[in-house]
């Protein structure tokens, strides 16, 4: 399983890339590993706004859909179409292909998310 | 109850395969991944381990007599050595279970049923034999069994025996044949819409049926295929799975497959409520696509003129055709091909249309 070092992560495998107020963001390795062939992205419209924890989209195998849920609070700035036009990006490279570019509301809430070494100690827990 | 492992356990193991709890049973879900299975089960050949089937012995001299009356389908009609795809239902209609039943003599006949319903189907058979003069064996633990699918399963299968198949029509099946030094009883059936054949033999003899068939049939693309894809592949080719299309909520009639249900037949169980619900159907299994995006998931609330008139019984973006559709038990009325409805789709209604739920038809 691979985990990225200067990434976070959340407890339903989603990471955040932060830069400045920005972030990206998408699903760990071990979330496309779990789901399969992935076959459907479902992406929110730039400017939505969403809460910490809320849904801002979906990922969907051929077996399972999969709600992805924010890292942080914040708004979309930007969506990688790419996911909408090949799914499979996702099991090719998740870290590569983020999901969404999002603006931070609360950098504080970045606190509370575990780094690449505490996410792989909650990997072997959950294995 | 603990979870069962069939003889090809370790081997499933060895290939990789991502091993689940199905139906009390420890099978592949997959190996190398589901859509690669499936596009080897449409254009080359793809094998499973289907020995969590049940399988059930008919035998005695009013076997025929009780098969009738237990089963909805016309077994009367069979040869020696055919296959009838049947149901078993309750007297409202409902289903025990859908079954395969093979014709060895009239008085012996192989059942093959779905392992999730095994018991409950052995001891539905053993409480309707009544005072008919037949014995019901479940001798689901002795036999191990594999499904060799697609279009290259006759060319791979050629090789390990002497037998002509090509003899062995569809629906056929021919006891008794040596299968890499196996003695097997080997049909023309499947659950994929592909040609092919599934292979009973003993649990011990499975294990070198499978490897023989791995080994012959590399030069033809085979692979080992698990249930991700055996579903998806039943479901375009719109073969039901108990438990969705058909239940015992849902009838044979009600999920569309009557062909299989004979109501001029004399007296069997189910036959009034499925000749009644013949006459005034008020809910029905339809096929449908997607018009817009998303992917339908069983359960998934089907709506029309502001209320819910439905459901999503299964549900995929199909492999094979590239497109989003489901099955989905809807009130009657909105049944027919052409019709539109919404699927809730994460709490919003996206657009569907009624279309023949045989989605995929083989060339």
């Amino acid at each position: 399983m691979r985990v990225l070092k200067d990434l976070l992560y959340t407890k339903d495998h989603e990471w955040i890339k932060v830069d400045g107020n920005k972030a990206y963001v998408g699903v760990a390795d071990y979330a496309q590993e779990q789901l399969g062939d992935i076959v459907y992205v479902e992406l929110p419209d730039v400017d939505d706004e969403f809460e910490i924890e809320e849904a801002f989209g979906a990922v969907e195998s051929v077996k399972a859909a999969a709600d992805i849920y924010m890292p942080v609070s914040g708004k979309v700035l930007e969506i990688n179409e790419a996911l909408e036009d090949d799914p499979s990006l996702l099991n090719q490279d998740p870290y590569e292909n983020w999901m969404i570019l999002i603006e931070l509301s609360d950098a504080s809430q970045l606190d509370d998310l575990m780094n690449a070494k505490d996410y792989e100690k909650y990997l072997e827990e959950e294995a | 109850m603990e979870t069962k492992k069939t003889p090809l356990y370790d081997e499933h193991v060895k290939l990789g395969g991502k091993i689940v709890d199905y139906a009390g049973w420890f099978l592949p879900v997959q190996y190398e991944g589901i859509l690669v299975e499936h596009e080897a089960v449409r254009t080359k050949a793809g094998i499973f381990d289907v020995s969590h089937m049940g399988e059930v012995m008919v035998r005695g001299k009013e076997a025929l007599n009780y098969l009738q009356y237990l089963l909805t389908n016309d077994i009367g009609v069979l040869e020696n050595n055919q296959v009838v795809y049947t149901f078993m239902c309750y007297p409202d209609g409902g289903v025990v279970d859908d079954l395969l039943t093979y014709k060895i003599n009239d008085e012996e006949f192989l059942l093959v049923i779905n392992a999730s319903n095994t018991d409950k189907d052995f001891k539905w058979m053993q409480d309707n034999v009544k005072d008919f003069d037949v014995v019901v064996e479940n001798i689901s633990d002795k036999v191990g069994e594999v499904a060799l699918q697609g279009p290259n399963a006759e060319k791979i299968l050629s090789k390990l025996t002497d037998e002509n198949l090509s003899d062995i029509k569809f629906f056929h099946f021919k006891k008794d044949i040596n299968v890499a030094g196996t003695k097997c009883l080997v049909s023309r059936t499947g659950y994929t819409g592909e040609d092919g054949f599934e292979i009973y033999t003993s649990t011990d003899g499975i294990v070198n049926v499978w490897n023989s068939i791995l080994e012959a049939g590399e030069e033809y693309g085979i692979k080992p295929a698990g249930l991700g894809c055996r579903d998806t592949l039943r479901f375009e080719a719109g073969l039901p799975l108990y438990g969705h299309e058909i239940s015992q909520d849902i009838s044979p009639i009600q999920g569309g497959f009557k062909f299989f249900v004979k109501l001029d037949k004399d007296d069997f169980i189910g036959k009034d409520a499925l000749v009644a619900q013949n006459e005034n159907i008020t809910k029905k299994v339809v096929g449908f696509e997607l018009l817009g995006k998303g992917i339908p998931r069983e359960g998934y609330d089907v709506v029309a003129d502001g209320k819910k008139i439905g459901y999503v019984a299964t549900g995929y973006f199909a492999p094979t055709l590239k497109k989003n559709i489901g099955t989905a038990l809807v009130d009657a009325e909105y049944s027919k091909k052409g019709t539109e409805f919404e699927v809730m789709i994460r709490n919003k209604p996206v657009k569907a249309k009624v279309i023949d739920k045989r989605f995929y038809k083989r060339k």
